[in-house]
């Protein structure tokens, strides 16, 4: 399983102040596969995608990557193997998507080599990747949600890492480009075998995209592994706290969770079962 | 944007630094006592000890340097500020340097009874220095380190506090108050030569230091987290931001008094014609920066002539309708 993993965490407590986030959390993400963080609001699963891209240091115990503590690591070598995109990343005005692509390069910048042929490469690429040429001299500010994500997206692959972490990419962005913006993620993943993690809050396109789920609950992992396997009504019910029947996406296979409430039902009085 | 390439930006740049010495030359023919161009080439290569070659060599001479070193400090100073603190109204004065250089400046003169102008430097610069790293520590206090919004009301509220201080002192101390009243407003003349050279390594290390960390400024505008993600020690590229503001702002108002509203114009102007690269954006302010001071301080000169208006006074006039426009425009267009 070990040379299978592309980041573990050991031990990891994380907390604000005396509060924990998380607690003595031993986890192993595969490599190359695209993981997904699910939980309620505040179960902290944005504080570890967070703390594993060292932007928020570990009360205690470690985050490795590809073997090696990360906070042994200089900030520039993690930053050549891992890629962080926060959530909902605010560019200053007036820059535009080819300033911010070539911002990407910057672990790889010294004094002696500013900028080279194979930075420009590379970003060429990304900005190939994510279909942002046409858009390259556009200020970031002026883009649509949609694709000032994926002037984003650009920046992060221009850094050229085997593993990217997001955090919520799809946050304030309508259906059309949320599937947009996960389709290009599920390409990344199946062309060049770029490991993902990312945080989502729609389970349903979590289980759709992911081949790895990690729900989280309680400061702990409360379960982990293939969608197929591991959603159903229980651990609907336990981690988000939500009633629900789990059945099968009709495009796709992957569980698709239907949520109990209130609302207008046209099925009343001749059961649920049409 | 103005310059859109980078070949208009090197002519630009080029342009500017021109256009400063010119401006550095009106300043030295142009004053109260009738000199001309003849007469200022003479002082330098043919000095005969006249009141006018005595006048261009050690008045003259002395404000058109100050003027342009101490634009230049200022207007860096305010980038270095507004790009650490994401906060577009940033500037020298409003994070306590200059209520803490004034302050110092007041308590030496009611305490010390000392009001000599050598002294006033190194005392402003200590006030200066010593109230900017409380804002600092201040701001940096808490869990998430150095915040724009901490800094920022920190520095609001070390200038409240020093300023109140300031006109305290003042009130009890009439005599104190006609002694740095002209200091409090902050002019360029009066000047020694060996003021500037006093600060001049500061502020040049300052100027130096702000075009080394102009790259990573860029990568800090986008944000803490994705600043940390690509590899950069934020941390220590704000302590450094942090101790290169001390410098140019603490030197310059060490030799010309708080000077207002520069450090707050002359970045969105740059801006305006240059973009937000601070590569290109800090050369620039520099340069305009001196260009502005010095065209304050001519003017100052002709307002009400045979006397002078405080160039303070002077950018102020010059800034505030700026400062409105700016303000009404939006801060995100």
């Amino acid at each position: 399983m070990t040379a299978g993993q592309a980041i573990a965490t050991k031990d990891l407590t994380l907390s604000y102040g005396d509060t924990i986030i998380i607690n003595e959390l031993d986890l192993e993400i595969p490599k190359g596969e695209i993981t997904v963080f699910i939980g309620g609001n505040g179960c902290g699963k944005s504080t570890l995608l967070r703390s594993i891209a060292r932007l928020l240091k570990p009360k205690s115990g470690a985050v490795l990557l590809e073997g090696e503590a990360v906070a042994k690591l200089s900030t520039k070598d993690v930053a050549r193997k891992m890629a962080i995109l926060p959530q909902s990343p605010l560019a200053p005005e007036g820059l535009t998507v080819l300033q911010l692509v070539k911002q990407g390069r910057y672990p790889y910048q010294t004094w002696l080599k500013q900028w080279s042929t194979e930075d420009e490469l590379k970003v060429r690429n990304a900005l190939k990747a994510t279909e942002m040429e046409e858009l390259k001299d556009r200020t970031v500010d002026s883009l649509s949600g949609g694709q000032r994500q994926r002037a984003w997206i650009a920046m992060t692959l221009a850094q050229d890492t085997d593993t990217i972490l997001l955090d919520e990419p799809t946050t304030y962005l309508d259906m059309t480009h949320q599937i947009e913006i996960l389709d290009l993620l599920f390409e990344l993943n199946e062309k060049e075998q770029r490991t993902i993690i990312m945080v989502l809050h729609d389970l349903n396109l979590a289980c759709r995209y992911a081949h790895n789920i990690v729900a989280i609950k309680d400061q702990k992992v409360f379960a982990q592994g293939k969608p197929e396997h591991v959603i159903n009504c229980g651990l609907v019910k336990n981690v988000f706290g939500m009633e629900c029947e789990v059945t099968i996406d009709p495009l796709f296979g992957t569980p698709l969770c239907i949520p109990y409430g209130k609302g207008r039902c046209i099925l009343k009085g001749q059961g649920l079962q049409g | 944007m103005l310059l859109k390439t980078n070949f208009l930006r090197w002519a630009g740049l080029l342009t500017a630094v021109l256009l400063l010495l010119v401006l550095m030359s009106f300043s030295i023919v142009y004053g109260y006592t009738d000199t001309t161009w003849k007469m200022a080439f003479d002082a330098f290569t043919n000095f005969d000890g006249t009141n006018e070659h005595i006048i261009i060599q050690s008045v003259r001479l002395p404000r058109a340097l100050i003027a342009a070193s101490v634009g230049a400090s200022l207007a860096i100073a305010g980038v270095l500020l507004q790009s650490l603190t994401k906060n577009p109204l940033a500037a020298p004065e409003i994070f306590g340097i200059n209520a803490g250089a004034g302050f110092a400046v007041v308590i030496t003169v009611a305490l010390f009874s000392i009001s000599n102008l050598q002294v006033f430097t190194w005392v402003s610069f200590l006030g200066a220095a010593v109230s900017f790293i409380f804002v600092y520590i201040i701001g940096s206090i808490g869990r998430e380190g150095l915040t724009p919004m901490k800094l920022t009301l920190a520095g609001a509220a070390m200038s409240a506090m020093f300023a109140s201080m300031t006109q305290g002192f003042l009130v009890i101390n009439e005599t104190a108050l006609e002694q740095v009243l002209f200091w409090l407003a902050g002019s360029v003349s009066g000047r020694k030569l060996e003021t500037l050279a006093a600060v001049f390594p500061y502020l040049l290390a300052g100027w130096i230091f702000s075009l080394i960390i102009a790259g990573k400024l860029n990568v800090l505008s986008m944000g803490e987290d994705v600043a940390k993600g690509l590899g950069l020690k934020t941390g220590m590229l704000k302590l450094g931001a942090g101790i290169a503001t001390v410098l140019l702002s603490g030197g310059a108002v060490a030799v010309a008094g708080p000077i207002g509203f520069l450090g707050i114009v002359i970045p969105h102007l740059t801006r305006a014609v240059v973009g937000i690269d601070h590569r290109w954006v800090i050369p620039y302010a520099g340069l305009l920066g001196g260009m502005l001071l010095l065209i304050a301080d001519i003017a100052s000169r002709y307002i009400i002539m045979p006397q002078e208006v405080p160039v303070g006074v002077m950018t102020a006039v010059i800034g505030t309708p700026f400062f409105v426009y700016i303000a009404r425009r939006g801060f995100n267009k």
